[in-house]
């Protein structure tokens, strides 16, 4: 078993034919992920590593019976690209794209709560169950089925953290990143919340950073109802105040959301942080055998 | 980004909003003139993008000729926060009945817009966030909807008992919500709103953020960056694409990824070292763009020590590889280089380094430690 993404996972890949989505798609069906469709409109008909194209969502949702999308088109297009697949009836939409304005994505947020479908993302690496599918820009090869869920807010940071947890020996259920913008689709809270229910998932680890309170409300669910262990770390830790680190959401405004108060706030819940990268798959690899 | 109060309240003008008569001025000569036109007494603030402004005596009140003379000479020659003041604005002086604060911002938490409103004005907001939390009043826009007239009122009507002034800041709270909206804004605050003593409501003091992901579809705004007050590597970096944050340590950092990138100056201050900087070159980094940020981190003087730290995803090792074997002939590098590759073509990386006489590790521990080694 798994979170979010699996074997019945039936995909769909908005933006196919433009470098990044095809070239990712070429990795995702080398994973062994069931790429069932792409869109991009006006390319109707082509084919993308033996998936077909088409014009609309809607048409390739009634031709394939697509149940998740993936998206890889540019910022500017990506909120209409989540409406077009929210409208098809797609009840997992998976944004890569990066640079969506706050301001548009509190729109789609509101908007995909009311279709009933759950948004990961945008600027989200993806989501890999391990040896079951791999949806997004995740490198595969570094996966192992395992028992240990990674959440983040970062990409290559996980890459980090799962190839040290892979090199201990241990392995993941499911790793996703849920994206390194101030509004997302999905926060730790909501991975949590499935990760309770997963038998394959012993053990969580939660890779935080700099910027809002997620860490800090997560930390209070963790302690109030979640029941398997938790691993943490938070990046940022020498970064200055009012200074944007890379990811839009990534900022410590006056003095709140700093990796201090992330930390403390873990600590004080129960929630082990490592201080390294290293230290935190070590961690865990004490904690499982 | 941000803007100074002087351009804050531009836009405040173009959607309605009240601000008093001012003028922004550069030089001394220039701040006698306007104070003339606008009328003695007179307000002269220092225009500097950091709060604190008042405490560190950046704003006066200048009651005659020779205070105004006076203040522009010391406010144009300070520095606040390590940030020379160039500019002044010269303000009406203001008759001030009350102070209130309105500000609005997305919330991430609840993923909606809040207005934020306050009986309190001319505190910083965070401080009152921290110390009573209950006197901020919020009320949230409908993400689809918009903020109804009734929302509005509500913020109106919190704020003043007078209804004929609640209504009034309703209508101004209506054109600050349409503008935090029309311009992609992170922040559009007015602190303080003022009644003055014959009922009018004043902003006072303005201040607007603009979200970095917005400024694609707003190129008026992007017009308005004071490139003089930022970090010219900063500027550089963003314009080729490049994500820079100035420290000050002796480490340069080149790194693919925003989270792995602060993870690894955190790792280099872990193991008793400082890092000069945030950088990340990121996702899909060709040659160029490797090369690219090598420029931009020899700029910085206080780098003795250049830490690559890549974990190939989509960042193809031997690009960046390349990048780096490119950027050893041309440009005049004189520090060490340690390097960390790992991932998508990690082989073809090395065989391409091997004679670029550079010092390899296996993992980010090591390669942060060979670095800080170095230093020594």
């Amino acid at each position: 078993m798994s979170i979010f993404v699996d074997k019945d996972t039936r995909l769909l890949v908005q933006g196919i034919t433009g470098r990044d989505g095809s070239f990712h798609t070429t990795q995702m069906v080398k994973y062994g992920t069931n790429v069932v469709a792409g869109v991009t409109p006006g390319r109707g008909g082509l084919k993308v590593e033996g998936v077909p194209v088409f014009n609309s969502v809607a048409e390739s949702v009634k031709k394939t019976d697509a149940n998740t999308s993936v998206i890889f088109v540019p910022a500017k297009f990506a909120p209409d690209a989540i409406y077009e697949s929210a409208d098809a009836g797609i009840k997992l939409i998976i944004c890569i794209s990066e640079g969506i304005p706050a301001i548009e994505m509190v729109k789609v947020v509101a908007y995909v709560k009311d279709k009933g479908c759950r948004l990961i993302g945008p600027n989200s690496p993806g989501v890999v169950s391990a040896g079951e599918a791999k949806v997004g820009i995740l490198p595969g090869h570094i996966f192992k089925k395992g028992s240990v869920g990674v959440v983040s807010r970062s990409g290559t940071l996980t890459y980090e953290i799962v190839d040290h947890i892979t090199k201990s020996g241990l392995g993941q259920s499911t790793c996703l990143g849920i994206g390194g913008d101030p509004v997302i689709g999905t926060k730790f809270i909501e991975c949590l919340e499935l990760f309770a229910k997963d038998k394959d998932t012993e053990a969580v680890v939660l890779v935080g950073e700099i910027g809002g309170r997620d860490e800090q409300d997560t930390a209070v669910y963790v302690k109030q109802h979640f029941r398997k262990s938790v691993f943490g770390f938070i990046a940022g830790k020498t970064a200055p105040p009012g200074k944007r680190m890379g990811h839009a959401g990534a900022i410590i405004a006056g003095t709140a959301g700093t990796a201090a108060e992330k930390i403390k706030a873990f600590e004080e819940n129960g929630i082990k942080v490592g201080e390294t990268p290293a230290d935190v798959a070590r961690l865990v690899k004490e904690h499982l055998g | 980004m941000k803007v100074h109060e002087y351009q804050a309240k531009e836009i405040f003008k173009k959607y309605g909003i009240m601000t008093p008569k001012e003028k922004m001025c550069r030089t001394v000569e220039e701040v006698a003139a306007a104070a003339q036109e606008i009328g003695i007494p007179c307000v002269i603030k220092a225009q500097v993008m950091v709060g604190g402004r008042g405490k560190a005596g950046g704003i006066k009140l200048a009651k005659d000729e020779k205070e105004v003379k006076q203040h522009a000479e010391n406010i144009l020659g300070m520095e606040i926060k390590g940030i020379p003041v160039k500019k002044v604005l010269v303000s009406e002086a203001v008759d001030i009945g009350s102070e209130a604060y309105l500000g609005i911002v997305v919330d991430r938490t609840e993923k909606k817009t809040v207005i934020m409103a306050c009986k309190e004005g001319g505190v910083e907001i965070e401080e009152i966030a921290r110390q009573k939390p209950e006197a901020i009043y919020k009320v949230y826009a409908d993400s689809l909807m918009g903020l109804m007239p009734h929302k509005a009122r509500e913020v109106g009507l919190f704020l003043y008992q007078d209804p004929k002034v609640a209504f009034e800041c309703a209508s101004i709270t209506s054109k600050l919500y349409r503008l935090f909206i029309d311009l992609d804004s992170s922040l559009a605050e007015i602190n303080p709103l003022v009644v003055d003593k014959s009922g009018r409501l004043i902003a006072l003091d303005a201040k607007i953020n603009f979200d970095d992901n917005g400024l694609f579809r707003h190129p008026d705004v992007e017009s308005m960056r004071d490139r003089e007050s930022e970090d010219e590597n900063e500027l550089t970096a963003r314009e080729q694409d490049l994500s820079y944050v100035r420290l000050t340590g002796s480490i340069g950092c080149v790194v693919n990824g925003a989270g792995l990138a602060m993870a690894t100056m955190d790792l280099v201050k872990h193991f008793g070292g400082e890092p000069a900087n945030f950088l990340d070159i990121g996702g899909s980094s060709s040659p160029e763009k490797v090369m690219n940020a090598l420029r931009i981190l020899l700029k910085d003087k206080n780098v003795r020590v250049i830490f690559f730290n890549i974990f190939g995803g989509i960042t193809r090792c031997d690009d960046v590889a390349m990048g780096i074997l490119e950027a050893k002939k041309t440009l005049n590098i004189t520090q060490p280089i340690v390097t960390r590759l790992t991932g998508t073509n990690e082989d073809k990386a090395m065989e391409i380094l091997k004679e670029a006489g550079l010092i390899f590790a296996k993992t980010m521990d090591e390669g942060a430690q060979k670095a800080i080694a170095l230093l020594k």
